[in-house]
């Protein structure tokens, strides 16, 4: 392969790949609260 | 019937949330469109503009689509409803698009379930092209009306919808998620296998070079950067109502953004292994048939079910790469399949208050009617190719044009939709986020209806005859928005309305009094 063809492609998997872990990692980080959600119509009351 | 308010379904955890709208992004187009795409439009430069469109117009559209889900907690035709009256039409249009969608797409499952099948033995022989449109197939010479089943076609698809329709039997929960929770998995050690196969073989490199290859040039030209766009756009299923669906079964305070980005990149992520496998491949055929690599690239069904077959055919344990491609084909294809019935199946839920299992037999029992009564035929095909252009260019692509105008500038919900979710989410949306959708996609979005309008007019799409892209093609796609004005018109009952009903916009009611 050629230098460009191979830098090209590392940087495409690194940007990529990194924009995912970077994603997975930052919604780990931000549970969801664990509110029970009161039956059929939740949200209603507020 | 049943109208007493019944709880909605709730995704079981996040993960399963996140799964399922991957296997939603995730489909036959991650595999068969990007790697072409890629190539064509600039090689390894044609990265800058699809992180751009990916920024600028994918990940704002499926913030736009979890949060309308998430808030109005509908599938699309409500939850536009519930926006502003009038907005259901874009609602129903877009059910009307799933269904044709539907329809077609299960078809091109069937016949990638038999290819499972054909790798085995290789059984399309020295010609496979012959062998696809010829013995399988049976495709007419000339497109046309129906005039024979093709048993070879039917019964896999028939064992298609009986599987979709019991996944979604079971409900979000225990079939929707349990069936994303075991398919994506599976589809990554599938492909993982089938990459690892594909850059070990001989003339990999030479694929791989040709995909890669930047040409800067090609940036200043502005179709590719439409061709950017399209590919985000087609590959992310967005614009047709899935998203907004699933997330109206998120809880109350799940993240937004933080999992738009990880869907997002995930389908991304996929795309580019998908591109180094394809590529990989055809450069080993490339090398091992004496003919350039720009001579061997397709995309579509003439890659999938013309090219590689060839390949398999010429290479050591071809019958296993097959296997591991066909099956890949199968599983992306599925949990997009699942996806797009859902968006009918809700939208009648929502609309009539009828149980899961009733409509999931009426309706998507309809959509398999139609699917399995059109398609398995000798003119399926041609009906199958024009079906599929006009309903993504002017259903999916158009619809997604005109509910951005409606929400961005008619009604003007962007403040209001960007509080709800910067109210729960990992990451905070800013002013790129309502100038994204306010103005960079629907200017491409335009763009590409124009673009693609000329072309329309400069010929008939394929060199098809004026008769048949006419019914075949514009009747479809125009079809589909009559009946999002059809249906919309139907009123609604007061009880089918008090289904899960919610007062609107409970966490920001005094914003929403300022409108």
């Amino acid at each position: 392969m050629s230098t460009s063809a191979i830098v090209m492609m590392i940087i495409s998997i690194v940007v990529v790949w990194g924009g995912m872990v970077a994603a997975i990692l930052k919604l780990r980080g931000h549970p969801d609260p664990d509110v029970p959600e009161s039956g059929p119509v939740a949200g209603e009351g507020h | 019937m049943a109208t007493q308010p019944r709880a909605r379904e709730q995704w079981g955890t996040r993960a399963g949330f996140l799964m399922a709208a991957i296997g939603s992004a995730i489909g036959l187009g991650n595999i068969w469109r990007f790697p072409s795409e890629a190539y064509k439009n600039g090689g390894g430069a044609f990265l800058l503009p699809y992180l751009i469109a990916l920024l600028t117009a994918g990940l704002p559209l499926l913030i736009l689509e979890y949060t309308i889900g998430r808030r109005y907690r509908k599938s699309p035709p409500a939850a536009y409803r519930r926006m502003s009256g009038p907005a259901q039409v874009i609602g129903w249009w877009q059910v009307a698009i799933c269904f044709v969608i539907a329809t077609y797409y299960a078809v091109i499952l069937a016949w990638a379930v038999r290819y499972v099948g054909f790798s085995v033995g290789e059984q399309w022989g020295d010609d496979p092209d012959a062998f696809f449109f010829g013995d399988f197939l049976r495709a007419a010479e000339q497109p046309g009306w129906i005039s024979s089943y093709v048993g070879g076609v039917f019964w896999p698809l028939v064992l298609i919808w009986i599987a979709v329709l019991a996944i979604l039997a079971l409900g979000v929960r225990r079939g929707i998620e349990v069936a994303n929770k075991i398919f994506i998995p599976l589809l990554v050690v599938f492909f993982a296998a089938l990459v690892i196969r594909a850059v070990t073989l001989e003339g990999a490199a030479t694929g791989l070079n040709a995909l890669f290859t930047p040409d800067w040039g090609a940036l200043t030209q502005g179709s590719v950067w439409v061709a950017a766009y399209g590919q985000i756009f087609f590959s992310l299923s967005i614009g047709f109502g899935i998203m907004i669906t699933y997330a109206s079964y998120l809880r109350r305070r799940a993240d937004l953004t933080g999992s738009a980005l990880v869907a997002g990149f995930a389908n991304s992520s996929f795309e580019i292994l998908a591109g180094i496998g394809v590529f990989a491949t055809l450069g080993f055929l490339s090398v091992s048939s004496g003919t350039p690599v720009e001579e061997t690239v397709t995309s579509g069904i003439g890659l999938a079910f013309v090219a590689f077959p060839a390949v398999i055919s010429s290479m050591p344990l071809g019958g296993l790469f097959g296997v591991l491609f066909f099956g890949s084909l199968v599983i992306a294809g599925l949990t997009s399949l699942i996806s797009i019935v859902e968006v009918v199946v809700a939208a009648v839920q929502d609309r009539t208050g009828i149980g899961r299992v009733p409509v999931v037999l009426g309706v998507g029992g309809l959509v398999a009617l139609v699917s399995i009564l059109v398609y398995p035929t000798d003119g399926g095909l041609y009906l199958l190719d024009a079906a599929d252009h006009f309903i993504n260019q002017y259903g999916i692509a158009l619809a997604a044009l005109v509910a951005l105008i409606v929400v961005v500038w008619v009604l003007r919900k962007l403040p209001v939709l960007q509080k709800d979710a910067d109210a729960t989410s990992a990451i905070r949306l800013g002013a790129w986020w309502r100038v994204a959708l306010g103005v960079v996609t629907p200017l491409v979005l335009g763009w590409m209806m124009i673009d693609s309008l000329r072309t329309e007019f400069d010929e008939n799409y394929a060199g098809y005859s004026t008769g048949f892209v006419f019914w075949a093609g514009w009747a479809v796609a125009l079809g589909a928005l009559a009946f999002g004005v059809l249906a919309s018109l139907i009123p609604w009952k007061r009880d089918a309305e008090l289904v899960g009903v919610e007062p609107e916009a409970a966490p920001d009611a005094p914003v929403e009094g300022k409108h």
